[in-house]
């Protein structure tokens, strides 16, 4: 994929009580928005185990987005609290990995919010655009090199690049 | 004693290991002179002066049983490990280092560059005026000289070759040892059926926590401590007093030796069955500890106390991946990551 048809993946997780719907709103109202994200419903933001993220960035997503009630309003009480600790811890790891801080965001939606998802699905879309892709699969784990038999030649190769 | 049956075939090998593991078998104790009996070793660097050309004579096969400890961070170990695949019936990955990266797999939050840098160059005792850096192939006057490559990334052995069987541990804990070499012997003598291949000997399937020995209440933390911050509470769980402990996402099997003397657990017998990624786990379960997320509190209160917590954790993913960095979902950081 040449860099100026590059368009970013985003995969989005949203909470089945409010952000999803909103998502829902924002189509029945006919909004415009970017059609990079890729949903998936989940009972609740705070659903969304890290392992989660990492295994939508190591598999070919250049961004995730997890969306979720406004605090003090999540379905079960404090789940959407658990996903902003998580988050936050979640960030600051990723970027030891040298993943940038857009590349994964949180978002409050509630069901009536419709535009204010299509907008940070707007907002995070040009942010990748920008930052280009992430392609961890090519970048990173092809050239580590984990299959046993037939990469002996490339990881041998003394001048091999940096990752 | 086995009189005058076959005896089997053992080899130990280390890679990019600290010898450890070694001193580890070692520590069975006078249960080596039952390994003994059972067993000719035919390879084993640290202890007997055996060269890679007696193992490159030996037949296909040859070896019954072959512990490999240490990580694949050059390319001799990686020919060794293909080497003794080659050799070997059963191969297992012992130690932290062979099944999951171990410590060495810590560089693969860095680059290549970096570490020669700062190993031959920065390092306040280096004594290097010509800044002279590792190369694999050094023309001298007897001809050409070839030392092993550095990988720029760090791997555990299962990402070099097939493995048969994984002993986690940093090291394994001697009686795990000796329970799978007795069962080892014990198969190989009378034939019993192998356990499934890519299974984890020497371990349990539930939690550190689940042997932690530490009194666990509910766990409300505002702020993590290292260890020279705090002397701990006794007899309390020491997550609940700050102290990062990856028991809760950590395969038991060693008896929670660390917590059990103040330290918390650093995670070495690797994730728990079904686990892809343990770093991942233990990041949900500390996040889950931390004390701010009171949903009446105002949402910029409870963001700057969580904030301040995770502020006080110092290298997330060094902790959370200590022993595991080869074996996790992102394998490395790139750009060199950003510390």
């Amino acid at each position: 994929m040449s860099e100026s048809t590059y368009e970013p993946i985003i995969i989005g997780f949203l909470c089945n009580w409010c952000s999803y719907r909103a998502a829902d709103l924002a189509g029945t109202a006919r909004l415009h928005y970017s059609t990079n994200m890729r949903p998936i419903r989940v009972m609740c933001s705070g659903r969304v185990e890290p392992d989660l993220v990492l295994a939508a960035l190591r598999n070919g997503a250049d961004g995730v987005l997890i969306a979720g009630c406004h605090p003090g309003e999540c379905h079960y009480l404090e789940g959407n609290l658990k996903t902003l600790r998580r988050y936050k811890l979640l960030k600051r790891m990723l970027a030891q990995f040298g993943i940038e801080k857009e590349r994964v965001q949180l978002v409050w939606a509630s069901a009536s919010e419709g535009s204010a998802l299509a907008n940070a699905i707007n907002r995070m879309t040009q942010e990748l655009r920008q930052l280009g892709p992430l392609r961890w699969q090519e970048t990173v784990i092809k050239r580590v090199d984990l299959q046993p038999a037939k990469t002996v030649e490339m990881v041998r190769d003394p001048v091999g690049e940096e990752v | 004693m086995m009189g005058a049956e076959r005896k089997f075939k053992l080899a130990m090998y280390w890679a990019a290991s600290c010898g450890g593991c070694e001193i580890s078998v070692l520590n069975i104790g006078e249960r080596l002179l039952e390994v003994d009996a059972a067993f000719d070793v035919v390879f084993w660097p640290v202890a007997f002066d055996f060269k890679y050309s007696d193992l490159r004579a030996y037949p296909d096969g040859y070896i019954d049983l072959c512990l490999f400890n240490g990580a694949i961070v050059n390319s001799e170990n990686e020919e060794i490990a293909h080497l003794l695949r080659q050799k070997s019936k059963l191969l297992v990955a012992f130690g932290s280092c062979a099944s999951a990266g171990g410590i060495p797999a810590l560089a693969n939050l860095t680059t290549r560059s970096a570490i020669f840098q700062t190993v031959y160059l920065n390092n306040p005792s280096i004594d290097n005026p010509d800044q002279v850096l590792p190369e694999p192939t050094y023309s001298a006057q007897e001809g050409e000289l070839q030392i092993p490559t550095f990988y720029p990334t760090v791997k555990k052995l299962e990402q070099v070759v097939e493995i048969d069987y994984v002993i986690p541990g940093c090291p394994p804990e001697a009686d795990q040892i000796w329970q799978v070499l007795q069962s080892v012997i014990s198969i190989l003598q009378n034939g019993t059926p192998l356990p499934p291949k890519g299974a984890v000997l020497g371990a349990m399937d539930t939690a550190v926590c689940k042997e932690c020995v530490l009194e666990k209440h509910e766990k409300q933390i505002a702020r993590f401590y290292r260890p020279y911050e705090i002397i701990p509470e006794p007899g309390l769980c020491l997550l609940e007093q700050g102290l990062v402990c990856l028991g809760p996402a950590t395969r038991g099997g060693c008896g929670a030796l660390c917590p059990k003397v103040g330290i918390g657990c650093r995670g070495c017998y690797g994730p728990l069955d079904g686990v892809d990624d343990q770093g991942a786990r233990i990041l949900a379960a500390l996040s889950s500890v931390i004390s701010a997320g009171d949903p009446k509190e105002e949402e910029q209160e409870i963001e700057r106390k969580i904030d301040a917590a995770i502020g006080t954790l110092v290298d997330p993913a060094g902790a959370f991946y200590r022993f595991g960095m080869a074996g996790s979902l992102l394998i490395r950081a790139r750009n060199g990551g950003s510390r």
